[in-house]
């Protein structure tokens, strides 16, 4: 008999003892759970203020696909699969870019308007097809974006083809550094504890199973309509942003940039955690900022690692590292 | 100018038919499809024009190299991801873009990269010049369809394709091995693929971005004619064919792209699976 082993995996103690909050004993298990925390929050801040000036740009571009994705991945826990996050993006960009060449709104006030108006806008522009489910909700907001684009080419109005250009920019690097990196870590922290509090379960168990949910008398529309406002919010704040921080925007907003890189980040960090989508992102930007250098090729490596990344390690980075850091691993034989 | 608009649902609908194979058995969204068709003209352009093969082999050539590549992308990639909708979209996509842009790093880009017709001149129907090649493409749009209804339900590998795309586990228990069954339909699909880029671009020339279009033409047919329905992506082709011919006639060709993303958004809000496909009223909405 050719002997079989299986790998078993058992939860570390100091995870089971520190999973709860009042049973926190030492040192050594606040710090086992405030280091995976601190130290990229930390890393990353040290990190942007020693690096160039133009590696500090593509830190602050890191840190708003980081948002999107990380919007990406709530609104795919509440069970909507979104592939137009550039619809939301491109919204917030335009509700601020309007208001500022328009109506000579200053930023300070043009960024939080974008973020509740564009989140607000999206959802109501989403309500009537809210009951879709899975692949065809996804294909809706697949087509907006691009439908949006084409009658802006068609039509014309708020600059047409050419875009609003000189609007105006943000003080200065630093702002645009500690508002992006501030908000990333902000959505990051506040959702993850959003959506594990009582009220973000009906969230997640819409997605598990919505007959159940609306069984359980629960108005499973509004749930749904709150999920893609807090979700497009976040995405409009990084549309505004970025609008201001290149002084322009056009119908490149409405790229499909914004809608894929989202998705491959959360697909390579792991998707359901929102962390890893944040890990993803933040590995991605800088890749294909690197690959520049390569010119055409770097699309082909590009999407040669997306597709290594996916088909290798299907779970996503995050997943696996936390389950390094929270599980013993052992081989064990099968009777 | 109706005949016009009907050629133009004929190549729609060659175009979409080999998606639309593929997504109704396997339920894999190829969105490698448009590199695939890009690179069929290539390779067919490159067996004429590098190693001079005659015309009808090269085709041949390419359409079978096209299929069995299909296969293999199933059994690498595909096989390992299936299920995981995410991840099938992003690899697929992924491995479309690098053909793409792999094809655009070697250099196909330029003029003289187009296909030569099958064959030259053209005729006088009801008061309008028509190529014959695009004659042709109707006549052998006809032909696919037909010939695909008898692979389906006349031969083993075509009932166990519709077995695998009706209920996948009971077909696993009367010996049918969908992982493969599934890989055969990628394979076909890919090849008709390449047997519509052979038919259809003898119009035009072959150019990358072009890659980019027959996917979106090819994903707004299926969605309006419903996803794995081959009648139904008949209807659909023709209803944007001809949505697509009239509105470039009397508005602009700025609209007509509008028109097409359109018909897609009323159809998915009205009746999310198709004109024509399988209701499946629970899963597509609550």
């Amino acid at each position: 008999m050719k002997e079989h082993a299986r790998r078993e995996r058992i939860d570390r103690g100091i995870k089971a003892r520190s999973d709860d909050v009042y049973a926190l004993l030492s040192y050594r298990e606040m710090l086992y759970l405030i280091f995976p925390r601190v130290v990229p929050v930390v890393g990353l801040a040290i990190l942007a203020y020693f690096l160039p000036l133009y590696w500090k740009k593509v830190v602050i571009q890191a840190c708003i696909f980081a948002m999107l994705s990380i919007s990406w991945d709530f609104l795919s826990s509440c069970g909507m699969l979104s592939l137009g996050q550039a619809l939301f993006f491109g919204i917030g960009s335009y509700i601020a870019g309007s208001l500022n060449h328009f109506f000579n709104i200053p930023v300070f006030l043009t960024i939080p308007i974008a973020t509740l108006v564009g989140g607000l806008f999206s959802t109501i522009l989403l309500l009537p097809v809210i009951r879709l489910r899975g692949i065809y909700f996804a294909m809706v907001t697949l087509i907006l974006p691009l439908m949006l684009m084409r009658m802006i080419e068609a039509t014309k109005i708020l600059g047409g083809t050419e875009g609003i250009t000189s609007l105006s920019p943000l003080p200065n690097i630093w702002v645009e550094i500690v508002l992006s990196m501030g908000g990333m870590w902000f959505v990051l922290f506040s959702l993850r504890r959003f959506i594990s509090s009582d009220y973000g379960l009906i969230f997640v168990s819409i997605r598990d199973n919505d007959r159940a949910a609306m069984a359980s008398g629960i108005n499973i529309y509004s749930f749904k309509a709150q999920a893609l406002f807090i979700g497009s919010s976040v995405c409009a704040f990084c549309g505004a942003f970025l609008t201001h921080a290149y002084m322009f925007t056009g119908m490149p907003v409405f790229a499909l940039d914004y809608s894929i890189l989202p998705i491959a980040a959360s697909a390579i960090g792991g998707i359901g955690t929102l962390a890893g989508s944040l890990v993803g992102a933040l590995i991605l930007v800088p890749l294909s900022e690197y690959l520049r250098e390569f010119s055409t090729l770097r699309i082909v490596f590009y999407g040669l690692i997306l597709v290594i990344c996916v088909v290798a390690l299907p779970e996503g980075i995050f997943h696996y590292a936390s389950r390094k850091y929270t599980q013993i691993e052992r081989w064990v034989k099968v009777e | 100018m109706l005949i016009y608009a009907l050629i133009n649902s004929a190549i729609l609908a060659l175009m979409a038919l080999g998606f639309n194979l593929t997504f109704g058995i396997s339920g894999v969204a190829n969105f490698t499809y448009g590199a695939i068709y890009v690179g069929a003209g290539f390779m067919t352009w490159t067996f004429i024009n590098i190693f001079h093969l005659p015309y009808p082999i090269s085709a041949i050539l390419t359409i079978l190299i096209i299929g069995i590549s299909g296969v293999y992308i199933y059994r690498l990639v595909l096989k390992r991801i299936r299920g995981l909708t995410i991840s099938e979209v992003i690899a697929t996509f992924g491995i479309g873009l690098v053909i793409l842009e792999l094809l655009r790093y070697i250099g196909f880009i330029g003029f003289n990269y187009s296909l030569r017709p099958f064959v030259k001149g053209s005729i006088e129907i009801l008061g309008t010049y028509v190529d014959i090649q695009r004659i042709l493409i109707i006549v052998f749009g006809i032909f696919l369809i037909f010939l695909l209804y008898l692979f389906t339900h006349h031969t083993k590998v075509g009932l166990a394709f519709r077995g695998i795309a009706q209920e996948e586990h009971t077909s696993l228990s009367l010996g049918i091995n969908p992982d493969r069954i599934a890989s055969y339909s990628m394979g076909m699909g890919s090849a008709l693929g390449a047997f519509s880029a052979i038919a259809i671009l003898p119009l035009g020339t072959i150019t990358v971005d072009g890659g980019y279009d027959v996917l979106i033409n090819a994903l707004s047919v299926c969605i309006v004619g419903g996803l794995g329905s081959t009648f139904g992506v008949i209807i659909a082709s023709f209803i944007i064919g001809f949505a697509q011919t009239l509105t470039a006639m009397y508005l602009s060709p700025h609209w007509v792209m509008i028109v097409s993303l359109l018909a897609i958004l009323v159809i998915l809000a009205l009746k999310p699976s198709g004109l024509l496909g399988h209701q499946k009223e629970l899963e597509e909405r609550v």
